[in-house]
């Protein structure tokens, strides 16, 4: 129906035209992708953020028995992400593990697909406020943030606006009304100055953008929020976004 | 009050202090509540079925009446008459309202004030007290007056044993609205345990008219699992009562061809308020009964007290307004189901049901409402709303005189349920696996439940039941060394109790009106505080579709959503007369099986069309004149153009649930046939289809086939593919793994905490899809979907019945039948990708923006 004027970001998994629409954050250019990954085409590189693995077994511990599959589901996801863009390197942006003490028993089988993952590429761990530590058995470089061209890499945004960064622990999602239906979804946040990146993992849920938390990092209020579709990454001004309850 | 039947029976088994009462009172017990007394006596469970006003209540008590007072129970007792002590309670009634508990007490108490019974008469329900229910625990009352879920609680308490040890008799009332719920299942599994606890109880049912009573009397008696529901209990019915004399507006004005309002009728729906003493008038939704209320005080040149009563509304308005109606105060009351269960609201003359009837039973509940004696008739006004449910209303009236009924049949046990249910066993006491499957196989509903589901139902409650077994070292149920499971740790029970219940209704928020006031920030400015009166709540998801401004219709007047507090809408009222949002609710209940087969009959058979309103009979002759008529056992389809699209019209007559599954299921194959379908619309009637190719030129060229289009085989691949991406199981499974205590229920003031500690049911959803298809929760989910949302079964009957009847229609334009579901395209929400849609145009506007700018 309204195929002509279907924004074609990347669909999922295609070999879509990149470029169509990027970010930009300090005159870096970056692709969205639904999945909620980032990648910065020039540099080669692929951040992630939030991966909250091990999360169902946390919650587990906690007396809630919710499926034991999300670090699965999180690494597959991952895995098809990264053999998407074959980046060169791959940035987990913090609150990789949900729990570390839960996450030193994590399986031989996910070791196994993270090393896998890891293979042939520069990877950074940086550290959050759920894994300050990591697991002992993993590969890849620990560090508390990571400076990449004009941008700093870090887990929990730095307090006030202005900061030339690239962060997660927010779990940014916005909500979309239309004619009378509403969706909430995860979502990048951006004011070009900054981007805050939605989680990644599985069993990750999202704080509306409108939320007081992200008011003093965008102080502005001029932000523009990428929300995560089924195909495509869609761009929304402000103006139609809705806060929550 | 008195018939003859009545005068010559015989008072024997009657107590002398009950005969008594009777005589002082001018009146002779009926036949039916003798023979339940003789039958409690025996002990023999019972099913009573009764209409409303005869009696039932106090049928129901008198044998736990007569065995208290007649000593069959002084063991229980001691210390004489001053200082009772009871340890377990003697008689326990349970209603599916909470309201209806605490009527019943209190017209029970009359009697037993006035006979000078010593007899401590007591309701639990979730607004008691935690000191009274502390208290109960340890001294507890003869008769405890209580829910489903009170029970399910008092159950999973360690004294349980102690508290229902001594239990005499299980009275369950409304029985007719209780058993096709999950909280009918949850009934089920406590009566069970309650036997177990209690071997010699005696479970007495109360129930309206239904279709298969066997089935209720399965449900109280105690099965034997090889047999499918072979055990009954003793049934006793009463002779109905005089015939219901019921009309259908035939209205002056031109009935419409579609829509749900009944405008049309308005002042004759005044007229026949001025008639009567005091009217009832029944809607099916709440919004209809919103705007209904709103049009006639519009026209209320006599300023009648005209009340308005529906479940959303503040419990203290609600019961203002029922005060009001038993003191005789009202004119008419604008009412949805709330009011169809028993409670005795006064004199009512008059029911006026306005819209469809939807089924036989549900009409004869509803008009049982009018004039509680037996022996006078009640007297009935049928409204429709649009064209079609005036045959609807014909096929109503033509079962109710033959006395016709169509209640749902009992289904299978929702696996969630049981797995709350073991929970809560677990609780109590530590459980042996074997005696428990016995002891569940012995409730009507889990009759057929294999040992194998069973097992996997507790796996589940243990562990989670995952076939990855990654859980074990936080099992919430272990095994003890004897084999015995019990709970690994107390604070399993203490989540257990925080979440008991069976009804998850879809979450709701508060309505408040909030209060101007100067804004201390911005000068000249007025804020809205919080502090206003609670109107009522209303579901979450009606609240989330509004936006700031919007104006809606809810307890009588017209809003303005001013935005979310907390947990709260805060409105102000609006100044515009008309609300913007009008719908808050489609109609829950699809019109009956049975019901649609008598409308298909009345549509088929023209020589019966003589008896309908001359206007419809002409629509109808139109319609046979320019297109054609299906027989009774025939599925019209029609295919015409319009604008420039393609119509593809089908009458199956099976309920806009069904409709809406067969219009999702159509269109994929349409797309699949490369006719390009875009939308489709479903009624209660028809569905309509559009595309972009000529559907009726396809079909009658041979290249798309209407009885492959209408195979059977679509509930296979295609029902599955679809359900992959629908939002409809999301749904579900968020109901199904909160009753089964996988996730927890919301509780107001945890909403925005912790938002990385919980973690939405959709994502747990996907994940458990994906990786674990076969899952006990899922398989609950699938079932309550199939059934309540889906209506597979009535789909697939559907399709078996029209293979090979299949009868169509190539025309021009749109023909006359047709015209009512197309009126409602635009007005329905179009089924198919919204979600998507929604980002899409918002991020299309963005672009049109730049593109201007």
């Amino acid at each position: 129906m309204a195929e002509q004027y279907r924004l074609s970001l990347y669909a999922w998994e295609s070999e879509a035209p990149s470029g169509v629409l990027s970010i930009r954050v300090c005159g870096e250019q970056f692709e969205a992708h639904p999945s909620g990954a980032l990648y910065h085409g020039t540099e080669r590189t692929l951040i992630v953020s939030d991966l909250h693995l091990e999360q169902g077994a946390a919650l587990a511990a906690r007396g809630h028995l919710i499926p034991p599959y999300d670090t699965h589901s999180t690494l597959d996801r991952l895995a098809r992400v990264i053999a998407h863009f074959d980046p060169v390197r791959v940035i987990s942006l913090g609150d990789s593990f949900h729990d570390v003490g839960v996450a030193e028993r994590l399986s031989e089988e996910a070791l196994t697909a993270i090393a896998r993952l890891q293979a042939g590429r520069e990877w950074y761990w940086i550290a959050g406020n759920h894994d300050p530590d990591l697991p002992a058995s993993l590969h890849g470089h620990v560090v508390p943030s990571l400076q990449l061209g004009s941008l700093r890499y870090v887990h929990e945004p730095v307090a006030g606006p202005a900061v030339q960064e690239v962060a997660g622990h927010l779990h940014p999602a916005a909500r979309v009304s239309r004619r009378g239906r509403t969706v909430r979804r995860k979502c990048f946040i951006t004011d070009s100055r900054r981007l805050v990146m939605p989680a990644f993992g599985a069993y990750t849920g999202g704080l509306n953008v409108l939320d007081r938390a992200f008011a003093p990092l965008f102080a502005s209020s001029d932000f523009t929020v990428w929300v995560l579709g089924r195909d495509d990454v869609y761009p929304v001004t402000k103006r139609y976004l809705q806060p929550d309850r | 009050m008195l018939t003859t039947a009545q005068m010559a029976l015989p008072l024997e088994g009657l107590p002398e202090t009950f005969a008594q009462w009777f005589e002082a009172r001018g009146w002779r017990p009926h036949a039916h509540q003798l023979a339940l007394l003789e039958a409690g006596r025996q002990g023999q469970d019972t099913l009573l079925i009764a209409p409303t006003g005869g009696g039932k209540t106090l049928a129901g008590f008198l044998p736990s009446l007569a065995d208290l007072t007649q000593g069959g129970d002084q063991g229980e007792r001691a210390g004489g008459s001053g200082g009772r002590v009871r340890k377990s309670i003697h008689t326990l009634y349970i209603s599916p309202l909470k309201a209806l508990a605490v009527d019943v007490a209190r017209n029970l108490n009359d009697p037993v004030a006035e006979m000078a019974l010593d007899i401590a008469l007591e309701t639990r329900t979730g607004d008691t007290p935690a000191s009274r229910r502390q208290r109960q625990k340890l001294n507890p009352p003869d008769i405890m007056m209580t829910t489903p879920e009170q029970v399910a609680l008092m159950l999973s308490h360690k004294d349980a044993a102690a508290l229902f040890g001594g239990l005499r008799f299980v009275i369950l009332d409304e029985l007719h609205a209780l058993t096709t719920s999950k909280r009918g299942d949850l009934l089920a599994l406590g009566l069970a345990r309650l036997r177990s606890l209690a071997p010699s109880l005696t479970a007495i049912g109360l129930s309206a008219t239904v279709a298969r009573p066997s089935q209720l009397c399965a449900y109280l008696a105690a099965q034997r699992s090889e047999h499918r529901l072979s055990e009954l209990a003793g049934l006793i019915t009463t002779s109905g009562g005089a015939k219901p004399n019921i009309q259908i507006l035939r209205s002056g004005e031109r009935v419409p061809w579609s829509g749900h309002s009944s405008r049309y009728a308005l002042p004759e729906i005044y007229q026949a308020v001025r008639d009567h003493a005091m009217a009832l008038i029944f809607v099916n939704t709440r919004s209809q009964a919103e705007m209904l209320f709103h049009e006639l005080w519009h026209i209320n040149e006599d300023n009648l007290p005209i009340a308005l009563h529906h479940g959303s509304l503040d419990v203290g308005q609600r019961r203002k307004v029922e005060a009001a109606m038993v003191a005789g105060k009202l004119r008419a009351v604008v009412a949805t189901s709330t009011l169809d269960l028993g409670i005795d609201w006064g004199d009512v003359d008059l029911v006026i049901n306005v819209g469809a009837p939807k089924g036989a039973s549900r009409i004869a509940q509803r008009i049982g409402r009018a004039n509680h004696r037996l022996d006078e008739p009640s007297k009935a006004l049928l409204i429709p709303a649009n064209r079609f449910e005036v045959m609807e209303c014909q096929a109503a009236l033509e079962a109710a005189a033959e006395g016709a009924q169509d209640t749902p049949r009992l289904h299978a046990g929702g696996l969630d349920v049981l797995a709350q249910h073991v929970l809560g066993t677990a609780c109590a006491q530590a459980f042996d696996a074997d005696v428990l499957y016995r002891e569940v196989a012995g409730a009507a509903p889990y009759s057929e439940l294999s040992r194998e589901t069973f097992d996997q139902v507790v796996n589940f409650v243990a562990t989670g039941g995952y076939a990855l077994r990654a859980y074990e070292r936080y099992a919430r149920l272990r095994r003890t060394k004897e084999g015995l499971w019990r709970v690994a740790h107390p604070r399993v029970a203490q989540q257990y109790r925080l979440n008991v219940g069976t009804i998850v209704a879809a979450p709701v928020i508060k309505v408040r009106l909030g209060r101007r006031r100067a804004s201390s920030t911005r000068p000249g400015k007025t804020t809205l505080s919080r502090g206003g009166k609670v109107l009522g709540e209303v579901e979450e998801w009606f609240i989330e579709q509004l936006v700031p401004g919007d104006t809606f219709a809810f307890a009588g007047q017209v809003l303005r959503f001013e935005g979310l507090r907390e947990m709260e809408a805060i409105v102000s009222r609006a100044a515009k007369a008309d609300p913007k949002i009008p719908i808050f609710e489609g109609g829950k209940f699809p019109l009956s099986t049975y019901l649609a087969e008598r409308v298909r009959r009345i549509l088929g058979t023209p020589k019966e069309w003589k008896r309908l309103p001359d206007q419809v009979a002409n629509w109808l002759a139109i319609q046979r004149s320019k297109s054609l008529i299906p027989r009774v056992d025939e599925m019209l389809v029609e295919t015409f153009p319009r604008g420039n699209k393609y119509y593809l019209v089908a009458y199956p007559f099976e309920g806009r649930m069904a409709h809406q599954t067969l219009g999702m299921l159509l269109t994929r194959r349409l797309e699949r046939a490369h006719a390009r379908p875009l939308g489709f619309v479903a009624s209660e009637y028809a569905l309509a289809v559009w595309g972009g190719r000529d559907i009726g030129q396809m079909i009658a060229a041979d290249h798309l086939s209407l009885s492959a289009l209408f195979d059977e085989d679509m509930l296979g691949d295609d029902l599955d593919a679809w359900l992959a991406e629908s939002n409809l199981m999301k749904r579900t499974f968020r109901i199904c793994a909160t009753i089964g205590g996988l996730i927890e229920r919301r509780h107001p003031g945890q909403e925005k905490s912790g938002r990385q500690m919980t973690v939405s049911s959709d994502l747990i959803y996907d994940v458990l899809r994906e990786h674990e298809p076969n899952h006990v929760l899922l398989q609950a989910t699938w079932a309550d979907t199939a059934q309540g949302l889906l209506d597979v079964a009535r789909l697939g009957g559907f399709l078996k019945r029209v293979s090979g009847r299949i009868r169509h229609s190539h025309l021009e334009r749109v023909s006359p039948l047709a015209v009512p579901v197309m009126l409602e395209i635009g007005r329905e929400p179009v089924a198919g990708e919204a979600q998507e849609d929604v980002l899409r145009e918002t991020a299309e506007q963005l672009i049109e923006e730049a593109m201007r700018g």
